[in-house]
């Protein structure tokens, strides 16, 4: 029996009109990642998370304890924690979300900050006041939800005076870019993604990688974003040997991940795809999207390549200090 | 005898565009999700206004992921993820009640 569409799209959107975002984040958690870094609150520029990779740990979680539930009759109780949710935040009970996995995510974007920094641009951070982009729900059609809260995003971004964005992820920078200005007509703030300022600013390097990565495109990057050659600059700049896999650039092959909430093994299957068509170089595949990498390091089992977002490969040629340590 | 329904491209909110479409198949082809009917099937039937062609295809149409894979390789330049995801709002707002 496939998963209720109607109770996990559901779940989603009433989470997302009630508690501006799909899954619940507390404010603490969406904004540890910047503990310490001693950025600037607010500014006309600001890096803006979306909380895509702060979510991340919590949508992996959902989607393996759905994968559990696929063809079992207890999705028919679905309906009702549809229902229960609207009283009380479900996922809240998610206890089972891996502290290492919140750790990773966090560490990514402390890497991002860091790379920002080195390259000697100046922002801010709008903390507790960053909302979701909302595009798990724009991309299921919802898109009545996706305007109202669109334009309380815009509203927010308004009264801090925010001019630039500097996105961190291939769909917030979407949403953000192209469908925001789509939907409301009037969404007045540049929006670019780190990967493109950097591309744009140049880094000086610190440790040169000297060894091959694998560049896999996330969808959004390459065919909605023409976001393609600034990360293999930077991986160049790096002083790495980029490898190309079979499918890649505008015709790279989608991780599975946007289909992971309601068809988990079919979204498997296509993630187990790419994996393979991603192993084989012998050496790490660097990932753009938070999304992409949960889906494909997941479909491995620990048995393909080494996955890697970006930011952490590129932090380890660019960075050094105890601030933005070395990812393992 | 399929029924048709003459409002039903109105009701994807005047956005929907499969008109270019010939029917050459390279989006099923370049499909990951090895789909047969997606997507050149499925906009026939849409252009048709076979409401309940589509509407019998929901699995389909939320099985998409949205990727363009087939968009960036169509001779037609058919927006293909622009029009799924019209259905799925259609499909969203007349099945399953979503939306404000």
């Amino acid at each position: 029996m496939p998963l209720p569409r109607k109770a996990v799209i559901g779940l989603m959107v009433d989470n997302l009109m009630k508690r501006g975002s799909v899954l619940p984040l507390s404010r603490r958690r969406a904004t540890a990642w910047a503990r310490g870094l001693d950025i600037p609150e607010g500014g006309e520029t600001v890096l803006y998370t979306g909380h895509m990779y702060q979510l991340m740990p919590i949508i992996a979680y959902m989607a393996k304890r759905l994968a559990a539930l696929e063809n079992s009759r207890i999705t028919r109780l679905m309906g009702l924690g549809r229902l229960a949710n609207r009283v009380v935040g479900l996922s809240h009970f998610m206890i089972g979300v891996k502290k290492s996995d919140r750790q990773a995510a966090d560490r990514t974007l402390r890497s991002i900050a860091g790379l920002l920094r080195a390259a000697g641009v100046e922002f801010g951070y709008l903390y507790g006041r960053e909302l979701y982009s909302g595009t798990l729900v724009y991309d299921q059609g919802v898109d009545d939800v996706l305007a109202v809260h669109a334009a309380r995003v815009r509203d927010s971004l308004r009264e801090a005076g925010v001019k630039r964005l500097i996105t961190v992820d291939p769909h917030t920078t979407h949403m953000l870019r192209h469908v925001y200005p789509k939907v409301l007509g009037d969404f007045p703030v540049d929006v670019h993604s780190y990967l493109e300022v950097l591309s744009e600013k140049g880094l000086p390097l610190r440790h040169a990688l000297g060894r091959s990565i694998v560049v896999h495109d996330s969808c959004v990057y390459a065919r909605y974003e023409d976001t393609i050659d600034q990360p293999r600059k930077l991986l160049l700049e790096a002083g790495a040997a980029v490898k190309e896999p079979r499918m890649t650039r505008r015709q790279t092959h989608c991780c599975g991940g946007p289909i992971e909430s309601l068809f988990p093994s079919r979204a498997h299957d296509i993630a187990s795809k790419r994996a393979e068509q991603l192993s084989g170089f012998g050496c790490p595949v660097a990932t753009m999207c938070p999304i992409c990498l949960v889906n494909l390091r997941d479909s491995a089992n620990g048995n393909g390549p080494a996955f890697r977002d970006i930011a952490d490969i590129l932090a380890e040629a660019f960075l050094e200090g105890p601030e933005f340590p070395v990812a393992e | 005898m399929a029924r048709v329904n003459p409002a039903f491209m109105d009701s994807l909110d005047g956005r929907f565009d499969a008109t270019a479409c010939m029917n050459c198949g390279l989006c099923t082809a370049w499909c990951p999700m090895e789909v047969g009917i997606l997507p050149r099937q499925l906009f026939r039937h849409a252009m048709l206004g076979l409401e309940d062609k589509v509407l019998g295809e929901t699995d389909t149409i939320y099985q998409c992921l949205l990727c363009k894979l087939c968009e960036v390789n169509c001779p037609a330049e058919v927006p293909i993820a622009e029009n799924i995801r019209l259905l799925r709002r259609y499909v969203g707002a007349s099945l399953y009640g979503l939306g404000r």
